[in-house]
């Protein structure tokens, strides 16, 4: 552990500090945004609570009120106390801007510091940083976690696949950072050069900032023979470490020093009781500059109960598998793109690379998922691709409870990514096919 | 024996003219080229002089390429000469995938072209039954 004294606290004293880390926060913004100031006076709450169940009344923060106080609204600190500036992907709206102190970087650090050693990671190893670097807050905070835990740190950022590859084996990469999407990818990339990735000195990979599922991490820890951890994160949050797996690949432990995660249904909003799933909300104890109360991720989730065997006392969120803006509803079932990906890579002769493709067909919505048959299957007969596309729409069928047309495609023919994979192509607003 | 080649094409405009560019780039000659499709993909089925040369380039020019052993009878251009050819492998209970023919240029007779199960089985009783496969060079 890379901060012990905070990682394996006790529960009691944990809860005491968030409760006066939380009276601290509430007192800032109060103060200084007048967002929360008008809906605390809204909410009927003074900004001080003597217990966290009091908590429960605050109201909560949604990224439209982020959106609102484009650029520097919902800033907690003037701009003079401001050293850094990052940008949400903008991929639902409009974009939002995060700042951060220099405190919030030092913060940020030991996070992600916390992150890395959790998967495996010390002073002794050699840190490939694969994730974007930019307004993206993923290369950044990947890179002064490692940095700060005493890695050899290569601030590569993607792209390039080939260089990466040929990185990792010259450089003698140990920790791979990047999208799980992009491990496969540089997987892919080292076959075609002729290096096996399993021969590559890479022990260990920490992915995130997107939902993966339990087999694409068996296939990355095939691929590589190495040990493939869940970080977990979001730049309105913090960016990367604000949860971690652990080496048991068990859950994500919350950084609950440092935040407050709550599980709410999404539709009443009121807390759902401990273990099951519901919408994942957060509250930033410690940031000074763009802090958030109650912010509703969208991301779906559960808190994983009991304790962990790594010794971290934090509870643990279950690996997110969609964010509820990712969410399908196909014929009135719910379908998270990441479910798709859980169940081909459990059938051999296709490739892991897929795109849902939505489309307008007269006035109703067609859904279609395309798949790559791998370049391994023997294709010479009709019956064969007939037979492989016969038993991916049986076992989406059969777990998602939904039938979804299943178009085979050629092999490399689905656009790789290099970073955020695009798993849902939507071609409505096109026109009709 | 032959090794044909069978090239994945999804339906789309412009994908067959890429793949016999690239082949007509790397100067392989086809003597034959068949095409089975579906809705929605199809499979090219191809026999050219060289298929260790065709296959690579197609490679490199983004196809998924395999290659298959089939058997080329030359038959006697004659009524009942494919018949004759089809009974041995019936008798056998050797089941025939699929099979097209070409008329070689200047030829006596059409190339018949099967895919059949067990490869190895088919060769001999046509062996046995006096029916002669044509090699590689022969085609």
């Amino acid at each position: 552990m890379f901060q012990p004294e905070y990682e394996s606290m006790q529960r009691e004293q944990l809860e005491a500090l968030q409760l006066e880390r939380l009276n601290g926060l509430l007192a800032r913004v109060y103060e200084h945004v007048p967002t929360y100031r008008a809906k605390f006076d809204a909410a009927g709450v003074t900004p001080r609570v003597s217990s966290l169940d009091e908590f429960a009344a605050f109201p909560f923060t949604v990224k439209d009120d982020l959106r609102a106080g484009y650029p520097y609204g919902m800033f907690a600190v003037p701009l003079r106390d401001i050293v850094r500036l990052h940008s949400s992907s903008g991929t639902t709206g409009q974009v939002t801007v995060v700042g951060y102190t220099a405190a919030d970087l030092d913060t940020w650090a030991d996070l992600m510091a916390r992150t890395i050693a959790a998967a495996g990671g010390t002073p002794d190893d050699i840190v490939q940083n694969s994730y974007g670097y930019g307004l993206f807050t993923g290369g950044l905070g990947v890179h002064y976690g490692a940095e700060r835990l005493g890695c050899a740190t290569i601030p590569i950022s993607g792209g390039n696949t080939k260089r990466q590859v040929q990185v990792m084996k010259d450089f003698g990469t140990t920790i791979l950072a990047c999208t799980p999407s992009y491990a496969l990818l540089i997987a892919e990339t080292a076959r075609e050069m002729g290096i096996d990735p399993a021969s590559l000195p890479v022990k260990a990979g920490v992915f995130g900032a997107e939902p993966w599922s339990e087999n694409t991490r068996a296939e990355i820890e095939r691929q590589f023979g190495m040990t493939a951890i869940d970080i977990y994160g979001l730049s309105e949050v913090l960016g990367p470490g604000v949860a971690a797996e652990c080496q048991c690949k068990c859950g994500l432990h919350v950084n609950e020093d440092h935040f407050i995660i709550e599980i709410v249904d999404p539709e009443t909003l009121r807390p759902v009781p401990e273990g099951e799933r519901g919408e994942v909300v957060f509250t930033t104890l410690t940031k000074q500059g763009i802090p958030v109360v109650r912010y509703r991720t969208r991301d779906i989730s559960r808190i994983v109960p009991g304790e962990c065997a790594c010794g971290r006392t934090s509870r643990r969120l279950e690996r997110v598998t969609g964010r509820s803006d990712d969410m399908l509803i196909i014929r009135g079932v719910n379908v998270f793109p990441s479910q798709i990906e859980q169940v081909l890579l459990g059938i051999p002769g296709v490739a892991p690379y897929y795109q849902v493709v939505l489309s307008r067909r007269g006035s109703m919505d067609h859904v279609e998922v395309h798949v790559e048959v791998s370049p391994d299957v023997s294709f010479d007969e009709i019956k064969t691709l007939e037979r492989l596309r016969g038993r991916v729409s049986a076992e989406i069928a059969s777990v998602l409870a939904v039938n979804i047309s299943v178009k085979l495609v050629e092999p490399k023919s689905i656009q790789r990514s290099e970073g955020k994979a695009k798993r849902v192509l939507d071609l409505r607003a096109e026109g009709s096919e | 024996m032959v090794k044909q080649l069978t090239v994945f094409l999804e339906n789309s405009p412009g994908r067959l003219a890429r793949l016999t560019r690239a082949l007509g780039d790397a100067g392989v000659n086809m003597r034959a080229l068949m095409v089975a499709d579906t809705a929605e993909f199809g499979v090219v089925r191809i026999i050219c002089d060289r298929p260790g040369v065709a296959k690579s380039a197609l490679e490199d020019a983004g196809f998924s390429v395999s290659v298959t052993d089939v058997i080329a009878v030359a038959v006697p251009d004659r009524p009942g000469g494919l018949a004759d050819v089809l009974e041995v492998l019936g008798a056998e209970d050797l089941n025939v995938e699929y099979a097209y023919c070409f008329v070689e240029p200047g030829g006596s007779g059409a190339v018949d072209v099967f895919r059949v199960e067990r490869v190895t089985d088919a060769m001999r009783v046509l062996r046995e039954a006096g029916i002669r496969t044509l090699s590689a060079d022969e085609i």
